[in-house]
């Protein structure tokens, strides 16, 4: 291996890339859009979701609980109905997500027998807000049963001890405001990284292929190895500034709470961007036009990222098949340990299984990138 | 040993096709070699064999004193090459080209500066060092890639139709260039398609169909190969003349070239015949004048002789 010949290659890389506008493009304007894109566009949480009321008892609890539904941020009332056939109608026109019915009885049951049911429907054609609508729907007639259980022992003549009404207090650690954004940002730097940093090097020997430029390069006694290094030198430097920039707006812009140790941060970072450099780099030793290796390296960067990377959708409620699956999705890796890192505070002490992971998957690729270059035509 | 390049039954199969057909070749050190062949047959494939980019199916070769097949790096440290495509980057200046090869070839830093300095001179490009290689016309572009391709002063230069696509003139002041390189002792095998190029060249190696036809100096190809006496015709229905020259008596061949014919014979006596033939026909022409061969008789003649009854066609 011979230093000279690498950076006579990271140099002339780097000119190329200096004066190349689509890839500058790319590698700095591109991080940038889909930060603002995903960190805006995505988020998981639900405000004002539009809510049904069909109160056919109007009673003081039944006022209580449409008071308390509506004071939350979460709900809004879209309309009160006179009967079933009106909420059905409102539903079908989308003009409320959730409906919900308090029957006649629904007091007296609740003070003879301490249970009562509150019938409330969801339209489930977006299954995502309605889990979190539920969730939210469940809080809120917790507190409101509470509430009148506290009442009801009261005016028996019972301290509200004794009749054991249990108080949960649900405490969240880590995300106190259980915004979403907190959970999210960490991943989209995740899905820039991998998407930017495989971008750019599966151009990079696919150009060399298209241009004719690469029979003359292979005829010099440059090795593959010298090749490979020379070539991802400019754009793991690249990679360590896109994930600068995209871990400083995630602290200080979306204001994600940064609890972790920098060094851990820099250095699976820099692990991080190895696995994507080198996917990048060896799709476009195989495919060798830069369409074809630019779409592969998409395919095998971007849905893996975004759908199995634990991302939007936990490892842990997936099918088991799928989860096996997500083994080999190295991103998994790296959106845990961010998440870990920004609001645990983990440190490599805490994160030994998803860094070795990574450690793992950087030198089978890098491993396998150098084999499959041949200095050959056939 | 003091040949530069020895090839010994160089074979080069792509599936059921065979580009290369059992070719030897030996060049002796600073012999400058053309490598003269139509488009497709086999020059390129057997020149990226002896530089070691395509594994030969069979046969060995050794270049610069190393096994192609068993030291390509070695090889590889040795030759300068020159594709067949411009094989630059436009994107780079000049100086950017020159130096990034300089640096891949190993070119010792107190050096670089003096060989950038020859390599600019020698192309011509004094004063546009910083220029864009794109912006570079073809013949300028063609002998900086030269430039390139000897920066590490290598023994064998392989140059693979160097001037095709270049205009006349810079034509010749390249093939100055590969002179002055051969009077240092750099052997070079050059391939090229255009026939009046042989003639700058010690040797000539012709090559059809994958099989080396002939090799020579031009003069003794000449005298060697065409095994008869050669006269050219002015003539106004060529076509017709041509049909009625191929089976007159004494003629082994008649050939169309440009707006003569070229008619092969036997011996010189049976010149006088063909006027009043061609007349009898009621087709008029001038009188036979016997000429000097030129290296495209010799290959058409050559390829035109049925060696194809050999092993493989």
């Amino acid at each position: 291996m011979n230093l000279g010949r690498i950076f006579a290659i990271a140099y002339k890389e780097t000119l190329q890339v200096w004066r190349d506008p689509r890839s500058l493009a790319m590698a700095l304007l591109m991080p940038a859009l889909q930060l603002a894109l995903l960190g805006y566009g995505v988020s998981l949480d639900i405000k004002r979701v539009g809510l049904c009321i069909y109160d056919q008892e109007r009673s003081q609890i039944s006022r209580e609980l449409v008071e308390r539904l509506t004071a939350s941020d979460w709900f809004r009332i879209a309309a009160k109905l006179p009967d079933d056939q009106a909420v059905r109608a409102a539903m079908d026109r989308g003009d409320c997500v959730a409906a919900v019915t308090i029957p006649v009885n629904f007091s007296r049951i609740l003070a003879t027998t301490g249970k009562a049911t509150l019938q409330t429907v969801f339209d489930a054609t977006d299954v995502n807000t309605t889990n979190i609508a539920t969730g939210y729907a469940q809080g809120i007639v917790g507190i409101v049963t509470a509430n009148f259980e506290q009442r009801w022992a009261a005016s028996h003549g019972l301290r509200p001890q004794t009749v054991g009404v249990i108080d949960l207090e649900p405490r969240v650690w880590f995300n106190e405001g259980l915004d979403s954004r907190n959970f999210i940002i960490p991943g989209v730097v995740a899905i820039i990284l991998s998407l930017v940093g495989a971008q750019l090097t599966s151009l990079t020997v696919a150009r060399e292929w298209e241009r004719g430029t690469m029979e003359q390069l292979i005829s010099t006694p440059v090795t593959a190895f010298e090749f490979m290094l020379g070539k991802l030198a400019p754009y793991f430097m690249i990679g360590l500034f896109d994930a600068a920039f995209c871990l400083c707006a995630a602290a200080f812009w979306f204001e994600v709470p940064f609890r972790g140790g920098l060094g851990t941060l820099i250095l699976t970072t820099a692990l991080f961007s190895l696995v994507v450099l080198g996917i990048g780099y060896l799709v476009s030793v195989r495919v060798r036009d830069q369409r074809g290796a630019s779409q592969v390296a998409l395919m095998l960067t971007m849905l893996p990222t975004t759908l199995l990377s634990g991302f939007t959708f936990p490892i842990d409620q997936m099918p088991q098949a799928l989860q096996a699956v997500t083994l080999v999705v190295y991103a998994r890796y790296y959106v845990t340990i961010l998440r870990a890192v920004f609001l645990k505070g983990s440190t490599i002490g805490d994160l030994i299984a998803p860094v070795l992971a990574l450690v793992v998957f950087a030198a089978v690729i890098m491993w396998a990138a150098a084999r499959s270059f041949h200095k050959r035509l056939d | 040993m003091t040949d530069a390049v020895v090839a010994e039954g160089l074979t080069k199969t792509f599936g059921a096709f065979t580009a290369v057909d059992h070719l030897d070749l030996t060049i002796a050190k600073g012999e400058i070699v053309g490598f003269i062949g139509p488009n497709g047959a086999g020059k390129s494939t057997t020149i990226r064999m002896l530089c070691g980019l395509l594994r030969p199916s069979a046969g060995r070769a050794v270049v610069a004193g190393y096994d192609v097949g068993r030291e390509p790096e070695a090889v590889r440290a040795h030759i300068g090459y020159m594709s067949q495509k411009f094989s630059l980057y436009g994107d780079l200046t000049v100086r950017e080209n020159l130096r990034f090869f300089g640096g891949l070839y190993l070119v010792p830093r107190r050096d670089m500066e003096e060989r950038m300095a020859t390599a600019v001179s020698m192309a011509g490009l004094e004063g546009r060092e910083d220029a864009l290689v794109r912006t570079l016309a073809g013949g300028w572009k063609q002998r900086l890639a030269l430039g390139c391709a000897i920066l590490h002063r290598p023994p064998v230069l392989f140059l693979d139709e160097p001037t095709s696509g270049v205009e006349p003139e810079a034509r010749r002041r390249f093939w100055e260039l590969i002179h002055h390189l051969a009077s240092d002792g750099v052997t070079i095998l050059v391939s090229t398609h255009y026939m009046e190029e042989a003639e700058y060249c010690n040797r000539i190696a012709l090559i059809d169909a994958g099989h080396l036809v002939a090799a020579g100096g031009p003069g003794e190809l000449r005298r060697r190969e065409l095994g008869g006496v050669l006269f050219e015709m002015e003539c106004a229905a060529a076509g017709a003349a041509l049909s009625v020259l191929q089976r007159a008596p004494g003629v082994i061949d008649a050939t169309i070239f440009g707006d003569k014919l070229h008619v092969l014979l036997h011996d010189a006596e049976a010149a006088a015949g063909l006027q009043p033939l061609l007349a009898r026909q009621s087709i008029g022409s001038g009188p036979p004048r016997a000429i000097t061969p030129s290296l495209e008789d010799v290959f058409v003649q050559l390829v035109t002789r049925p060696h194809q009854a050999g092993p493989a066609a």
